[in-house]
């Protein structure tokens, strides 16, 4: 580059010669050469600015033609992901505490029909017919044939069925696949796990919802993508099995129209088995009654949706509410001579006994429903209420089943004294076995609140303390001695040390009063005793015992033989040893000492 | 020296292109295999599904409860029950092996001589 000097030497001695300024000449240089400088940078600028744009434009029409692109396209699913995070489009399968399957899914096929593309729609229609009995050739045809493009004709096929329908050869004929939920164990848990059925159905797939139990409560849960590991439920298969099983027995035996179990865990609330008898197939639910009592369906489950009177087996709170505010100790003496007579009610005891003068213990023991009376009389209304509120036999019980918010505990609504005196016993207010069970799961867990779960759960619950560690372990050895001296001797395993309580209450009649020969009968128990950590609650719906001439129709002679087979078969498959007997004091020994 | 750097670039150029279309075809027979195998996945899951509700049918406690009683005579298999808990003095104490020799030293004897 030639650069031109700021002063040439011959222009400034010209300039000198004419006698002017030679300092203008370096100005005006220098004024040409900045002009040349800022020329040359802003052309340099301009190249720079519109390589810039360019780049940016072509990046911004390759972005958008590439969302274009994806936006108008077909979907398709990332061929390069990496295994191990795929999420599952199946229903999460349904498993019990030790992971043994009570509920997963089947890969089957809908069949459906395109019947613009059929051949032969009257020998299509002829076929099926054959295959599926259930279906009308004629109306089939008609329908084959009235116009329409698409049908449904069926929601599932087993392999066989589909190979028959594809050996029609009919190219109308065609099959969506579907998940079907299957219930590998049939009748077994029926109500706790409800049933399922089809919500919003396509050609390619089906969405599964949950109809009753567990599958509709947790259908949520079920349901979420991101949650494929099986739901592990409380429920010992085994354990269930064989509740079922002995219960079953015990329903033909007795004679009883219905029946209802709950074994409990007082620790952690976890519902180990709850058997309500008769139930149903879930592969197959049946369609709810239409008319009569919705009772007498197998679909109703006894164990928490059956609210009723429970009887003698709520005395023992009345007991425990009173030990616990400090008004009666076991030995402290009750009036028990009948008949009580308030206003114009005489309460007496059953077959009219007169226990006279006893303890608290004894009035447990007796079931003396006189001497209850007296000890909730001292108690009164307020406290009454406050206790078995706090017992939980006011509100739905909390299990995890679409049913159990709707069986709400039937409470007087208003709680004059007589009403105090009749629920001390167990009558004018209705709850249901599961109730009961996480009543008595908390006084045998110390009298630390116990709510009852279906879901596994693993850790003891840290609930509010209800009663006092004393009144609990009173409460329980009371119950003991009902077993030992009292009304339910039957109830005695050798090695378990039962504790219980019996319960008969007569059914209301819906036209008012009760009926004269209508029972229902519970047992709740506690085992062992020594140290509580199950409980198991038995009821039966009109059960009676016809072994001898004159039917006996109590709770000691129904629930109790079948509680105590129950516990006989359970008790072992829980790890539980039977305790030991003590040992017969050696008379020899005796002496020496 | 230019025109040398010219065909070098150009070969290069050439060199990658080839490089970069067998990488193309290299990648989609690639997806294509992880596709099949996520396609044999999915079969294999889906029969792995079915076996275990099978497992779970076969197992269920009604049948097995009807095996032990059809096949009572052979198997004898009864309910658990509490009398089937033993205390531990039922059990015989096993005998102790070196112990058992050294109190007889006779009869070990007879067994090293033949």
């Amino acid at each position: 580059m030639i650069r031109t000097p700021l002063r040439p030497l011959a222009r400034i001695l010209e300039a000198r010669r004419r006698g002017e300024n030679p300092d203008s000449i370096e100005r005006e240089n220098l004024r040409l050469r900045h002009e040349a400088m800022r020329d040359k940078s802003r052309a340099r600028a301009e190249t720079r600015l519109l390589c810039l744009g360019l780049a940016f434009f072509t990046a911004f029409t390759v972005i958008g033609a590439r969302m274009g692109t994806l936006a108008s396209g077909q979907p398709m699913e990332p061929r390069s992901a990496l295994a191990g995070t795929e999420i599952s489009a199946n229903r999460a399968d349904i498993v019990d505490r030790n992971g043994r399957i009570l509920a997963t899914n089947l890969r089957t096929y809908a069949l459906y029909a395109h019947p613009k593309d059929m051949i032969d729609p009257a020998r299509v229609a002829v076929e099926l017919e054959k295959l599926f009995p259930e279906l009308d050739a004629e109306t089939l045809e008609r329908r084959f044939t009235d116009g329409r493009s698409f049908m449904w004709i069926r929601r599932k096929l087993s392999p066989e069925q589909m190979q028959a329908v594809h050996d029609i050869g009919d190219p109308g004929l065609l099959f969506g696949p579907r998940e079907m939920r299957l219930y590998p164990n049939g009748h077994l848990a029926a109500h706790i796990l409800g049933g399922s059925t089809f919500g919003a159905e396509g050609v390619h797939s089906a969405e599964v919802i949950g109809m009753a139990g567990i599958e509709k409560a947790q259908d949520d849960r079920l349901r979420d993508p991101g949650h494929p590991e099986p739901l592990a439920l409380s429920i010992d298969m085994t354990l269930q099995s064989t509740v079922t099983e002995v219960l079953a027995t015990g329903m033909q035996m007795m004679n009883a129209k219905g029946a209802a179990a709950v074994l409990m865990d007082v620790k952690t609330g976890e519902v180990l088995s709850m058997a309500s008898l008769p139930d149903f197939d879930p592969n197959d639910r049946p369609q709810p009654l239409l008319t009569g009592d919705p009772g007498d369906s197998p679909l109703f489950n006894r164990a928490v949706q059956g609210v009723y009177e429970l009887g003698s087996t709520f005395k023992i709170f009345t007991v425990a509410a009173a030990m616990d505010l400090g008004l009666v100790t076991p030995d402290t003496i009750i009036d028990g001579k009948t008949p009580l007579v308030w206003g114009r009610f005489r309460i007496k005891e059953f077959q009219n006994k007169n226990y006279g003068m006893q303890t608290v213990a004894e009035v447990i023991e007796h079931s003396s429903n006189v001497g209850t009376a007296r000890i909730a009389l001292q108690i009164g209304a307020l406290r009454q209420q406050a206790f078995l509120r706090s017992l939980g036999l006011f509100d739905p019980t909390p299990v995890e089943l679409v049913e159990a918010p709707g069986a709400r505990p039937l409470v007087p609504t208003k709680w004059p004294e007589i009403v105090t005196i009749t629920t001390s016993y167990g009558h004018g207010m209705s709850a249901s076995p599961m109730h009961l069970a996480a009543a008595y799961a908390t006084i045998a867990n110390g009298g630390v609140k116990v709510e009852p779960t279906l879901l596994r759960r693993d850790v003891p619950v840290n609930g509010p303390r209800v009663m006092s560690e004393e009144t609990a372990r009173n409460s329980v050895d009371m119950l003991r001695s009902v077993v030992t001296k009292g009304t339910a001797s039957l109830a005695e395993v050798p090695g378990y040390e039962v504790a219980g309580k019996t319960g008969t209450a007569d059914k209301p009649n819906p036209q008012g009063g009760y009926y004269p020969d209508k029972v229902v009968n519970t047992f709740a128990s506690v085992f062992p005793a020594s140290d509580p950590q199950y409980v198991l609650i038995v009821t039966l719906d009109e059960p009676v015992e016809t072994t001898l001439p004159t039917p006996r129709r109590t709770a000691g002679w129904t629930a109790v033989p079948v509680s105590a087979e129950i516990i006989r078969r359970t008790a072992p498959l829980l790890g539980l040893r039977p305790i030991a007997p003590e040992p017969e004091p050696d008379h020899l020994l005796a002496v020496r000492n | 020296m230019r025109p040398v750097l010219y065909v070098a670039s150009f070969l290069a150029v050439m060199a990658l292109a080839f490089w970069a279309y067998r990488e193309n075809y290299a990648t989609q027979q690639l997806l294509k295999d992880v596709s099949a195998l996520n396609r044999q996945i999915g079969g294999l899951r889906e029969s792995l599904a079915i076996q275990r509700a099978e497992w779970a049918y076969l197992n269920r406690p009604d049948r097995l409860r009807e095996l032990v009683n059809v096949n009572f005579d052979r198997l004898g298999l009864l309910a658990m029950t509490p009398e089937q808990f033993g205390t531990p003095e039922q059990v015989t104490y096993p005998p102790d092996p070196l112990f058992g020799m050294m109190i007889d030293p006779n009869a070990a004897q007879d067994e090293l001589i033949p």
